[in-house]
């Protein structure tokens, strides 16, 4: 079940944002077939991991390693070259342009192949097909993630990492969210999500990391994270 | 009845109204479009107007002079568009660049200053006093005027009218092919949308700023070559007149919303016309001397009530 | 020695509308350097001013409105006060935009402003300007004066014009420069109270944080209203000392946004923007720059002209204005790059030069 070699690590990781640091001496991995979850209150810290993994802030200390290539301090715009696919929290999706030209944006950096892939996105996400010449600020909250997560897709993705997909979304969506990251997942597409809904996270997670102020406090597999006393105090009481 | 009201409206007031407009739509989209993709107002746009009109000149002249061609406008200003379009890129790499990741405040101070680099410079190599774009008075086109009269109506409008409108639809077709239909235009799109998406999502956004420039640029030189056969001088203070109206309508349009600058710049233009016609009594509603006024009033007004412009552009 | 007194004068007069632009430079950096302001209409404030002024203070005159030949004084005041109250209504209107937004507001209010006097040809004889303006000091040697009181009282009007023939004709000079620089130093004290005061302590804490200000609650936009006003009257009280200076105004070349919204700008960056004795530095400094470079440039163009025919000459000495403009363009882009901070940074983070 765990890889020799990891897809995406980051080893010892310090970083923060100018002169604050926020991650202190962070170690995860995600394996070339995993869902990961980290999972944490407000504040610990999970969405600077992740824009930490892009380039977005200033590392201090420890590394970032691709496919065992360090990748620490790399620029976003050549992070994504090397097949890191990242959707934000916010502002996801270029509102004023429709789905299909969103698509099309996704595959900037591709030469070729670009209408196949399209095609593929409408297979894996049925509901944009028909929505295609539609604006994607017209479409809802689900839908936009859909669209923002098919656009990072179109790359030949290395890893997807996903910043709280389901944040403000009703349950509904939420549980179309989880299921359509499992189908993603399913093409072979190694996943990182960060999540505020710890429970439905675990829930379709092979493994899962607990931050809390910057630092790792637990981690297990998703089913062991589940059922821990502790971590059941912290955050799933009462949730979802 | 066309005698007494509508001769004098579409001839004096309308008809000047819409050219003003279309130089004015089209200085606006290179304002809207650096407002919008590189997030600054960008003052030394005018004069990059005026320096694309200076350099048409210059190049017809020389025509003239060295290889005895009789060179129309249109066609001197294409070397000019390359030379300005270059220059645009260089004040770009040298003066903006260092600021791009710098408070909004850096790059505006910057623009103001270039604004009076350029402006001087042109002062200095050509001189402070006007010159004589095209020479004598164009007159009505016969055939749109015979047409018209046989209507029992009569419409003047001077060639050079003709082209300033028809090269105002032409650039604006193929300005909607690039944005909707090329590769580069979706992108600037994007930019324009979220450049830190943009950024995540893999596109060069250096690129996309080249483009800004070369399309704005594309469209200044248009905007000021324009202008210039319109009042036939050159002057090196016509970039900074048309400055004021020409953020006017990028407000108005909403900023960061191409086609809403041209609407915007329409509306002033017309405006700035009308506003000088007798709508009431015998007199001007607003007196000659405040024309240029009226563009800054919407301004204001569309500041306070509306910022995000009639197209909903951005607000900051 | 007639080179010396030569070079006494030219100093006073770096020193006078060195000082002139200190005013103006102190003004702005209360709109920017206190509040965060970008004014880029300073032109038109000095403008409101110096028109205030001269309109008060000038003789009858069939072109303008004049005659009312009240005390100097009243006529400076009147220029602050003017000048205060426009950049209220300003305020309330625009205070609330970005900076680009206020930027382009504050060119155009600048733009109303000189239409206003253009058009407005009764009241300000349009286009031609005002001229004949009365001059601190010298203002005594003018006939109305003199016959009136209060030197009515000391003597009579013979009496005065021999006095005035006796003293040497450019008597006036340094007594208008001590005015201006005990004006400065009047200003500073002042600004300096202020910036130290509770107000001045809030207003910087506006300007670094505006979000904890407010939330502290704080009343953002009144004070930022207020430092426009204050600004503007300083600005208002220059514009009335450079009439002075003048003695003709006219609404277009005198207030030229290029020379005088332009220039103080580049004074206010290049001595240290958020920062009093920077603002008075940089002002001395470049003016006296750009003052000093009309002269390099007119030497150097005769030395040209000496030593070859290729150059038209003429056309050279009418264009040399350009240059300067052109210089000290690139010269702000090179402290904009390099020293944005300016020579004398702010003991506290400045408002420039900080992310």
């Amino acid at each position: 079940m765990s890889d020799p070699q990891p897809i995406l690590e980051l080893r010892n990781l310090y970083a923060g944002y100018g002169e604050t640091e926020i991650l202190h001496d962070i170690n995860m991995f995600v394996g070339s077939h995993e869902v990961v979850a980290i999972i944490g209150p407000n504040g610990a810290g999970k969405s600077t991991a992740i824009k930490a993994i892009l380039g977005l802030l200033n590392i201090r200390g420890g590394e970032i390693l691709l496919d065992s290539t360090p990748i620490t301090n790399t620029p976003p715009e050549v992070a994504v070259t090397k097949g890191i696919s990242y959707v934000p929290q916010t502002h996801n999706v270029f509102v004023n342009l429709t789905v299909q030209e969103n698509l099309e944006m996704g595959a900037w950096t591709m030469r070729a192949g670009i209408e196949e892939r399209i095609e593929k996105m409408y297979a894996l996400f049925p509901d944009l097909r028909d929505k295609r010449r539609q604006a994607a600020g017209s479409l809802s909250g689900g839908q936009r993630q859909m669209v923002a997560m098919a656009k990072a897709l179109m790359v030949d993705s290395k890893v997807l990492l996903l910043d709280e997909p389901t944040a403000g979304l009703s349950p509904k969506y939420r549980g179309e969210i989880f299921e359509t990251i499992q189908k993603i997942n399913a093409t072979g597409v190694p996943i990182f999500i960060v999540e505020q809904n710890a429970k439905q996270a675990l829930g379709i997670a092979d493994r899962g990391y607990v931050l809390v102020d910057g630092s790792n406090r637990f981690t297990g597999t998703g089913a062991e994270l589940l059922a821990d006393r502790e971590v059941a105090r912290m955050f799933l009481g009462g949730r979802d | 009845m066309w005698a007494s009201f509508g001769f004098e409206f579409v001839n004096f007031y309308l008809i000047p109204g819409l050219v003003l407009g279309c130089i004015y739509a089209l200085g606006a989209i290179g304002i809207t479009l650096t407002f919008g993709i590189l997030r600054f107002a960008n003052f030394a746009h005018g004069e990059v107007m005026m320096t694309g009109a200076y350099l048409t000149w210059t190049i017809s002249t020389l025509a003239g002079l060295w290889l005895g061609w009789s060179l129309h406008p249109l066609i001197a200003a294409v070397p000019a568009i390359f030379a300005a379009i270059g220059i645009l890129i260089l004040i770009d790499r040298y003066f903006y660049k260092p600021f791009r990741n710098a408070p909004t405040i850096m790059v505006v101070m910057a623009s103001f200053g270039m604004m009076l680099v350029v402006r001087s410079t042109v002062q200095f190599i050509w001189g402070p006093n006007q010159l004589t774009f095209v020479k004598g008075i164009d007159k009505p086109n016969e055939a749109v005027r015979q047409f018209t009269a046989d209507l029992d109506l009569m419409i003047l409008v001077p060639n050079k009218h003709f082209w300033i409108m028809a090269g105002t639809v032409i650039i604006m077709l193929c300005f909607t092919y690039l944005l909707e239909r090329t590769r580069i235009g979706k992108a600037m799109r994007a930019v324009s949308d979220s450049p830190d998406l943009a950024r995540v999502t893999g596109i060069d956004v250096e690129a996309v700023v080249r483009a800004t420039w070369v399309v704005g640029g594309f469209c200044a030189v248009a905007a000021g070559v324009f202008l210039a056969m319109d009042i036939q001088f050159l002057e090196t203070t016509m970039g900074f007149r048309m400055l004021l109206p020409m953020f006017a309508a990028a407000i108005l349009g909403g900023i960061g919303r191409p086609f809403g600058a041209v609407f915007g710049g329409l509306i002033i233009g017309l405006a700035e016309e009308l506003s000088a016609y007798p709508w009431i009594g015998d007199a001007p509603l607003i007196s000659p001397g405040y024309k240029t006024g009226v563009a800054f009033t919407i301004m204001i007004i569309m500041l306070i009530v509306r910022p995000s412009g009639l197209f909903k552009g951005r607000t900051f | 020695m007639d080179q010396l007194l030569g070079l006494f004068l030219y100093f006073l007069s770096l020193l006078t509308v060195g000082g002139i632009f200190a005013l103006l430079a102190l003004g702005l950096n209360v709109q920017w350097g206190f509040a965060g302001l970008f004014n880029v209409g300073i032109a038109g404030f000095a403008a409101v001013g110096a028109y205030t002024y001269a309109l008060l203070t000038t003789d009858t005159s069939p072109f303008h409105l004049g005659g009312l030949g009240l005390p100097l004084v009243v006529g400076v005041v009147a220029a602050m006060l003017l000048s205060g109250v426009i950049a209220g209504i300003i305020g309330v209107i625009c205070i609330r935009l970005r900076a680009d937004y206020l930027a382009i507001a504050t060119i155009g209010i600048a733009e109303i402003i000189k239409l206003f006097l253009k058009n407005q040809t009764e009241l300000t004889n349009g286009p031609r300007g005002i001229n004949k303006i009365p001059r601190t000091w010298e203002h005594f040697t003018e006939e109305r004066f003199y016959t009136s009181a209060p030197m009515s009282w000391i003597s009579d009007a013979t009496g005065w014009q021999a006095f005035f023939d006796a003293l040497p004709r450019w008597w006036w000079q340094p007594m208008f420069a001590m005015t201006i620089l005990l004006i400065i130093v009047g200003v500073y004290i002042l600004l300096e109270r202020a910036r130290l005061s509770p107000w001045g302590r809030m207003m910087t804490a506006i300007r670094e944080n505006e979000d904890a200000s407010q939330a502290a609650g704080k009343d953002v936009t009144r004070r930022r209203i207020e430092a426009f006003v204050l600004g503007a009257v300083i600005m208002g009280m220059a514009g009335a000392f450079f009439a002075q200076h003048l003695r003709l105004i006219d609404p277009t070349n005198t207030f030229d946004p290029a020379k005088m919204t332009f220039l103080v700008w580049v004074m206010l960056i290049a001595g240290g923007s958020g920062n009093n004795r920077g603002a008075i530095l940089g002002a001395f400094l470049i003016w006296t720059i750009w003052s000093g470079s009309e002269l390099v440039i007119n030497s150097s163009i005769e030395i040209i002209a000496n030593y070859q025919d290729m150059f038209d000459v003429g056309v050279l000495r009418t264009r040399a204005g350009y240059l300067r403009m052109l210089l000290i363009g690139i010269l702000l882009q090179f402290i904009l790059q390099r020293y944005p901070s300016g020579i004398l940074p702010e003991s506290r983070p400045a408002a420039i030069g900080k992310q």
